[in-house]
């Protein structure tokens, strides 16, 4: 009874300091961001680095480091993102947890994993040679690397974790829902699309969420396929550079303890920010979910 | 008395889960307009039969029927039936009050809705009706945009019920509609059974033999899966031909 009662004390003790390592390493990152940032955004101030669009670290007289243009471009990527991989993502779901027989289920299941593994420089690589190519002739644009590209790239990025978690979503309404729907006569579209989605949409809401955050923060894929032309996009089809590319391709050669150093950081911190806050948000839609449904 | 129509029948009727057969070679005419229990100790099959009326062990992988089952002479158990089609005319009322998450109104139109009856004058029209005739009107009427699941335990069955109504089914299955129910509600459920009857065709299923006694015109005696015995509901509970179905009615079992 005694050794019993430890052993749950030790399990319970080693989860609590998984858990506070977790925050210590969050809190650190945190702060690291923000020390090398800090200097660069004295220096700079915070109004020009949020509020204005020229980023020219390299220019002959002043340098410039306005974020509003790589802020927008990741914006118009990501919501790009969503824009394909919400609604193609819920409806597969759908389709999944509800219409398609059982054969299906199983062949598309592992198809799903199978695109979460996909490295992103393989993503990027496809942008390169077949979406770009493909998107220049639709639209006669010069190469068809630019926001659209990017957007479509990150929404199958985005996809297997829509879709597998709105499945859950899905399969975690009870089952009575569906019952009363069909014993009225609707079908299973019907049942899917007009009883569970509505009674599952926060646990979708989250799941969508959970997607953004990766589409934010995925850089690989978006470098490569972007074009990364440091100017304020006019439209999807314009090239853009955003906060993730900026750093990766940056910061490799940027001098250590400059300002450009340190905005560099400004720039990931801000990065930070948003992606914690998306999934902070994320989680609390999840659990609310959850327990509505308890 | 005019020979009452016979609206559902089913014919040397076996049903199996995977290899297990729940329903063994039952055969039994149930008669429109009229009130038909179907009682039993628990785990001997009824709603697994009743829920082949509408086809809804169809969700169920490896279920399967055999024999025959016609509605007004039409088989229902038959690739060729539009199982859609099916359950608009066969309503169901679930053993636990079932209402969607959504509002009182919303609740009874969907069916509507979901049969492609989009006249926003046409759906008011209809979920008055059936909340009238689920005897839940009075008790809704100032707060239809309410949430479904803020009403009672009774008042969400009512609904249910009328949310079956507002499809005009010709038969309504109740599988223990009042198990989850105190005795005032489920006294207003039965009450509201017998109303029904005037119009629909009710199949109830129910393990409360007073509840049987008090609302059917006929009871099916089920048992492991067999039909025991099936006739009026009064001979049943007066004098029942077989030994095994007065000792269950006398509760000496089950
Ligand atoms: N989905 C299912 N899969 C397998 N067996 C089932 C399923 N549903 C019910 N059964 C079995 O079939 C038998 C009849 O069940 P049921 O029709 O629910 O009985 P009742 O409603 O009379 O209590 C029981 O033995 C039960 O365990
Ligand atoms: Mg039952």
């Amino acid at each position: 009874m005694k050794i019993k009662r430890i052993k749950e004390k030790v399990v319970e003790g080693l989860f609590f300091l998984n858990g506070l390592i977790v925050i210590i390493i969050l809190a650190g990152i945190f702060l690291l961001l923000l020390k090398n940032a800090l200097p660069g955004l004295k220096e700079i101030g915070l109004m020009e680095f949020l509020a204005t669009g020229y980023w020219n670290p390299d220019a002959y007289g002043k340098a410039t480091y306005g974020a509003l243009s790589m802020l927008v471009s990741t914006g118009m990527v990501t919501i790009g993102s969503l824009l394909i991989a919400v609604p193609l993502g819920i409806g597969t779901a759908a389709y999944l947890s509800d219409v398609a027989s059982p054969r299906v289920r199983e062949i598309a299941k592992p198809v799903v994993e199978i695109l979460a593994g996909i490295p992103s420089v393989v993503l990027g690589f496809l942008g390169i040679v077949l979406v770009g190519p493909l998107l220049a002739k639709l639209t006669g644009t010069y190469n068809g690397l630019n926001a659209i590209n990017g957007s479509i790239l990150l929404a199958v990025m985005a996809l297997p974790t829509i879709i597998s978690l709105s499945e859950d979503a899905l399969n975690s309404v009870p089952r009575s829902y569906a019952e009363a729907s069909l014993a009225l006569g609707a079908n299973k579209w019907q049942t899917v699309t007009q009883v569970k989605v509505p009674a599952a949409a926060s646990g979708i809401v989250a799941a969508c969420m959970l997607g953004m955050g990766r589409a934010i923060g995925e850089t690989m894929t978006v470098l490569m396929a972007t074009g990364n032309a440091a100017q304020f996009p006019t439209g999807f089809l314009s090239s853009v550079k955003t906060m993730t590319s900026t750093i990766a391709i940056e910061l490799g050669e940027v001098a250590y303890f400059t300002t450009h150093f340190y905005m560099l950081f400004s720039v990931g911190l801000v990065l930070f920010l948003i992606t914690f806050v998306i999934n902070l948000i994320s989680d609390i839609v999840f659990n609310k979910h959850m327990k509505m449904l308890k | 008395m005019p020979l009452a129509k016979v609206k559902i029948k089913i014919s040397d009727f076996n049903f199996y889960y995977g290899q297990v057969k729940v329903i063994k070679g039952v055969s039994v005419e149930m008669l429109a307009k009229n009130v038909t229990s179907i009682i039993g100790p628990s785990g001997c099959g009824k709603s697994t039969l009743l829920r082949c009326f509408n086809r809804m062990n169809d969700l169920i992988p490896g279920a399967r029927a055999e024999g025959r089952a016609e509605i007004e002479g039409v088989d229902i158990l038959g690739p060729q039936v539009d199982v859609v089609e099916l359950r608009k005319r066969v309503g169901m009322v679930f053993q636990k009050p079932n209402p969607f998450p959504k509002s009182i109104f919303d609740n009874v139109a969907y069916g509507l809705r979901v049969n492609d009856i989009t006249d926003r004058l046409i759906i008011e029209k209809r979920v008055e009706q059936s909340l009238r005739s689920a005897a839940l009107w009075d008790e809704v009427k100032d707060r239809l945009k309410d949430n479904a699941l803020n009403l009672s335990g009774g008042q969400q069955q009512r609904l249910c019920v009328a949310r079956a109504l507002a499809v005009e089914p010709e038969i309504l299955l109740m599988d223990e509609p009042a198990s989850a129910l105190d005795p005032i509600a489920t006294a207003r459920i039965e009450e509201l059974i017998v109303e029904l009857k005037k119009h629909y065709t009710i199949v109830i299923v129910t393990h409360n033999m007073q509840q049987a006694a008090r609302i059917s015109d006929h009871t099916a005696f089920l048992m492991q899966g067999e039909l025991v015995e099936y006739g009026k509901t009064s001979d049943i509970f007066t004098k029942p031909r077989k030994k095994l179905t007065e000792d269950y009615i006398t509760g000496r079992f089950g």
